[in-house]
This record gives structure tokens, C-alpha cells and sequence, in this order.
């Protein structure tokens, strides 16, 4: 049992994962046309919370199996303790049963994204725990002289850790017993959550992408460590939009908007090196990896130009409560998190099993357009669901008048939605099969 | 003659990890301010109105109902429907009661329904911004 072997059995988890949470995702959205499917037996109330654990554990799990895979290679060093990581694996795994029963029985806390019991994010906790005990034993404690990828895997780490009890402070009557507390305080740590795993993800595809082109500079480069630092701080602050029209103080949304206005700083960039990046993705096209990195170019492009508009509070006035959140949320998930995920995985698979890789080339292609393609019908009628219901609010629209509007819209990203997941079923199929043998021919 | 301060010395002298540290203080002082005077604009919840946000939880309303517009999209925004002049505690009531077309019935009970209407309100009340704004 070596590293490489720990980092596939997280990603196999990963994969399952979003296996399910594609599935679910699909009857939630056909539950948006149909409101009477499985309304008493697996209601909307079940298959949401089913979908965003499911989906934000696909997220988690592949990051942490990539950086169990990559890390001694890195660190130059063996692994600190594979027991640790195998008693960690056993806890995800124990923990994911735990929330799918969980919800099936319809055992909720009722807090949005962590709508398990509070009880489970202990064992949650204490399994992060032994992932940072391996982490930070394992890479060498010079932090001034490491890649941007080691500070950036070390904040999604430490983040995670302090945003997860954050998010739990409802717990204590101070906090519970005060809407407004309650709610800023639940969205400033889930928006910087969603930062922690940004860090995580990013950090691998940053790796993957010195490995690619062999350029060791670039992750050392001062340019590196200015936006990983403008992303540190927008983890840190730019979570204000989430609550603007929550009566708090309002430092809470000047702040926000003043930090989210940084990451024009980001868009800009994209577009200086636009040029060099189309000349880049036209040469290596061919690279799977390559290719899937280069889609999630495109969609921190558009999810950030969504983003910074959705930031400024005029506009977030009308977006706010609306399917454009959603559109952010699936951009962010699929568009840029899934993408950057699966190049990384492409990448171990190509040094797993070159042959078939290449002998799924086409194969894979295909899928990889198809799943962009869905997926730009689907962000697109998410948004344009989201106009829609603004101008039916604006106009004080009862809200089944505004529903019975919206259903043109509904139909375009269930249609979609299955397609996104039907492409990245054929994706998954193949992947699974080769690290679940990967996995027994080691054992063997 | 030197100079008393060189911004170029400074910027060359800052590690990454001075960097990371002055914005983690930022972090937590920021942190303790928001847990404190940041969102110190309300009064506490009563029994009833804290037993009515522990039956919204326990049942994951958020999934398909917002306050402030944060929760899920399939069932209204519920942070003003009590003083929503199309809408209100006797409609909110019958929903509880009987579920609707797209919301299943809970089976909840006349004590369990009044502590619900009684949280809502509780919010109506302190959505000063929310009213604003629209």
C-alpha cells in the first residue's frame, strides 16, 4: 500500500460521489416541472441536501485523494503515515453513509449545505485532523521557499478546519438565539468554505499544470503569490454579498464589496494573457488534461464576470434569491471545481494506463465537449430563469403565477441538466473502472 | 545620503509569511467584530419564536423556502409572508396544515404551527432591509 493507492481510493469515493449527486440532482430538477414527483416519498426537502452534500464531497474527497497522490512527489519525501490515511478514508466512507441514511430518513440539522446532523461534523473534524497531521508532517516547513501550490493546499486546509466550526456556532444560544447573527455568521463561514476548497482544487491543477509544461518557475513566481494572496483575502472577506439585505451592519457589505471589486484585478489578467492562453490550448489541444484545464479557463472567465456583478449591491438587489445564484453555484461547481478536478485526474490516469488513454481519446473528447455544451445551455437558462423571476417580483407577481411563468425555462435546464450529467456519466464510467482495477491489480 | 525609509527595502524585506500572518490577524479581528457589534442590530428570540426555528430546521424548510433570500428556490420567499398583504398567518397556517402542490404535509400540530408563525413574524419584524429594498 503506498500513496499513490491511498490517493485512489479517495478519488474512486470522489467519484462515486458525484456519481449519486448527479443522479439526485436530476430528480431535483425534474421535480422543479413536476411538483407532485415523489413529492411524499423522496420530496425536494431530501433530494437538494442529497445533491450538495453529495456534490460538495465529490469536490473534497477527489482534492484530498489528488493530494495524497501528488504530495510525496512534491515534498520529495514519503508519505508521513499511510495508517493515518487509511483510518481517514475509513471515517469519509463512514460518514457518508452516515449522511445518505441520514437523509433518506429525513434527519436534518436544516442548515443550508450542512444540513447533517451537527453530531457528524465531529467525526468530520477529527478526520480533517488526521489529514493536516499528514500534510504538514509530510512537506518541509520552509513556507518562504515553497511552490504557490503548498500555500495554497496548506489555507484550503486550515480554512476548512476553522470554517466547519465556524459554521457551527449557531450551536451556542448566543448565536442561535439571533437571527441576524445567525445568518451573517452562517454565510461568512460558508462562503469562505467554499474558498477553502477553491484552495484545495486550485492548488492540485496548479501542480498538474508545472508537471505539464515542466515550467517550475511560474509557481514560484512573484505573480503566483500576488493572486494567491487576492485570493486569501477574498476568502477571508468576500463573503458579504451572500448577506447583503440582511439587516447587519452595514461596514458588513461596504467591506465585501470593496474586496469583491479586487478580483477585477483577476478578470484583468485573464484577459491580458487571453492570447497566449488560446495560442497555448490550440498547441496542446491533444492533452486531455491540458484540454479540461483550458475549459475551466473559460469558466472562471464567465463565472467571474457573473460574479463581480452579482457582487455590486444594485444588481445584486434583483439577482439575489434568484436561479442566477444558482447559475453562479454550477458555474463555480461544475465549470471551474469539476473541470480543474477531472484534468488532474486525466493526468494520473495517463500515468496509470497510457494505452487506454489514449485509446479513449476520441471517446473522451467527445464527452468533454458535449458535457461544456450542456453545460453552457444550462448556466444560460439558469440566468435567463433568474431575469425572469426578478421582472415577475418587480411586478409583484403572486409567486405560482411566477412559477407557472418560469416553467419554459425550467424545461431547458432540466433537458440540460440531464444532459450535463449524462456526459459526465461517460466520463465517469471508464475512470471508475480503471482506478477500481488500478486499485485491485496493487492489492493483488 | 540614505534614505530614513526605502518602500522598495520594505517590499523586498516582507516574507510571505509576514503577508499570511497581518492578514489573519485582519481575519480574526474582523471575525470578532461581526460576532459582536456587527450583528448586534436585533433582540434575542423568545421560547416560542426559538422552538418555531428548531421545527424550520428540523423539517430542512431552507431547502425550498429563503429568509433574506437565502435558502432554496422551489417554494416562496417566506421573510415577509406574514405582513404580505396576499399573503399573511392565516394563509402561512393552511400551508402548515395541509401541505400545498408542491409541499408535502408534515403533519404538523396546532402547537408545532403556531411556534412556525410565531418565528416568521419574528422575522418580518426585524426585515428593516429587506422591506427597503423592495
Amino acid at each position: 500500500m503506498d500513496h499513490k493507492k491511498i490517493g485512489s481510493l479517495f478519488i474512486v469515493l470522489g467519484l462515486s460521489s458525484l456519481f449519486l449527486g448527479l443522479f439526485f440532482g436530476s430528480i431535483g430538477g425534474l421535480q422543479y416541472l413536476l411538483p407532485p414527483f415523489l413529492k411524499e416519498q423522496l420530496a425536494f426537502q431530501k433530494t437538494r441536501p442529497l445533491h450538495v452534500y453529495l456534490v460538495i464531497n465529490w469536490i473534497f474527497t477527489s482534492a484530498v485523494g489528488c493530494i495524497y497522490y501528488f504530495l510525496p512527489t512534491v515534498a520529495g519525501r514519503k508519505l508521513y503515515s499511510i495508517k493515518l490515511s487509511l483510518v481517514q478514508f475509513s471515517l469519509q466512507v463512514l460518514i457518508f453513509l452516515i449522511v445518505v441514511i441520514f437523509f433518506f430518513a429525513g434527519k436534518f440539522s436544516g442548515r443550508e449545505y450542512l444540513e447533517f446532523p451537527p453530531w457528524i461534523t465531529l467525526i468530520i473534524l477529527f478526520s480533517w485532523i488526521l489529514f493536516m497531521i499528514n500534510f504538514f508532517k509530510t512537506i518541509p516547513f520552509k513556507f518562504n521557499d515553497v511552490p504557490v501550490y503548498i500555500w495554497s493546499w496548506s489555507t484550503g486546509l486550515i480554512f476548512f478546519f476553522i470554517t466547519m466550526t465556524e459554521a457551527h456556532l449557531w450551536l451556542l444560544p448566543y448565536f442561535n438565539n439571533n437571527i441576524i447573527r445567525d445568518l451573517t455568521v452562517q454565510w461568512k463561514a460558508l462562503g469562505s468554505m467554499v474558498g477553502s476548497w477553491n484552495m484545495l482544487v486550485y492548488g492540485t491543477s496548479m501542480f498538474v499544470m508545472e508537471a505539464i509544461t515542466g515550467d517550475k518557475k511560474v509557481c514560484r513566481s512573484k505573480t503566483s503569490f500576488f493572486f494567491y494572496f487576492l485570493g486569501l483575502t477574498n476568502l477571508m472577506f468576500n463573503w458579504g454579498h451572500h448577506t447583503y439585505i440582511v439587516p447587519s451592519s452595514p461596514i458588513v457589505k461596504e467591506v465585501s464589496y470593496i474586496i469583491s471589486m479586487t478580483e477585477l484585478l483577476i478578470l484583468g489578467k485573464i484577459l491580458y494573457n487571453f492570447r497566449k492562453s488560446y495560442v497555448d490550448a490550440k498547441l496542446k489541444y491533444h492533452h486531455l488534461p491540458f484540454r479540461l484545464l483550458s475549459f475551466s479557463d473559460g469558466w472562471v472567465f464567465l463565472n467571474l464576470v457573473l460574479a463581480i456583478l452579482i457582487s455590486i449591491p444594485a444588481i445584486n438587489l434583483y439577482t439575489h434569491g434568484t436561479h442566477i445564484t444558482v447559475a453562479h453555484a454550477m458555474g463555480a461547481t461544475i465549470g471551474i471545481n469539476t473541470m480543474l478536478l477531472l484534468g488532474s485526474i486525466f493526468f494520473i490516469l495517463d500515468e496509470m494506463n497510457e494505452s487506454l488513454m489514449e485509446k479513449l481519446k476520441k471517446y473522451f473528447g467527445f464527452s468533454i465537449v458535449l458535457l461544456n455544451i450542456s453545460l453552457v445551455i444550462f448556466w444560460l437558462s439558469l440566468i435567463a430563469s433568474g431575469i425572469a423571476k426578478s421582472i415577475g417580483m418587480q411586478q409583484n407577481n403572486l409567486f405560482a403565477v411566477i412559477m407557472d411563468n418560469l416553467q419554459p425555462y425550467f424545461k431547458v435546464f432540466t433537458a440540460s441538466g440531464i444532459v450535463v450529467m449524462l456526459a459526465l456519466f461517460m466520463i465517469l464510467i471508464p475512470v471508475l473502472k480503471t482506478f477500481s482495477k488500478d486499485i485491485l491489480l496493487k492489492e493483488k | 545620503m540614505p534614505l530614513f525609509f526605502s518602500p522598495l527595502k520594505l517590499y523586498r524585506g516582507l516574507k510571505k509569511t509576514s503577508i499570511f500572518i497581518f492578514l489573519f490577524i485582519s481575519y480574526i479581528a474582523y471575525s470578532a467584530w461581526v460576532y459582536t457589534d456587527g450583528t448586534n442590530t436585533v433582540r434575542a428570540m423568545n421560547e416560542k419564536e426559538l422552538a418555531g426555528k428548531n421545527i424550520y430546521q428540523k423539517n430542512n424548510c431552507t431547502s425550498c423556502h429563503q429568509l433574506f433570500g437565502l435558502g432554496g428556490f422551489l417554494g416562496p420567499e417566506l421573510t415577509t409572508a406574514i405582513s404580505d398583504k396576499n399573503r399573511g398567518a392565516v394563509y402561512a397556517k393552511t400551508f402548515l396544515k395541509f401541505g400545498g402542490n408542491r409541499m408535502p404535509n408534515f403533519h404538523f400540530t396546532n402547537e408545532e404551527i403556531d411556534e412556525v408563525i410565531a418565528y416568521l413574524q419574528y422575522v418580518d419584524n426585524n426585515a428593516s432591509t429587506y422591506k427597503n429594498n423592495k
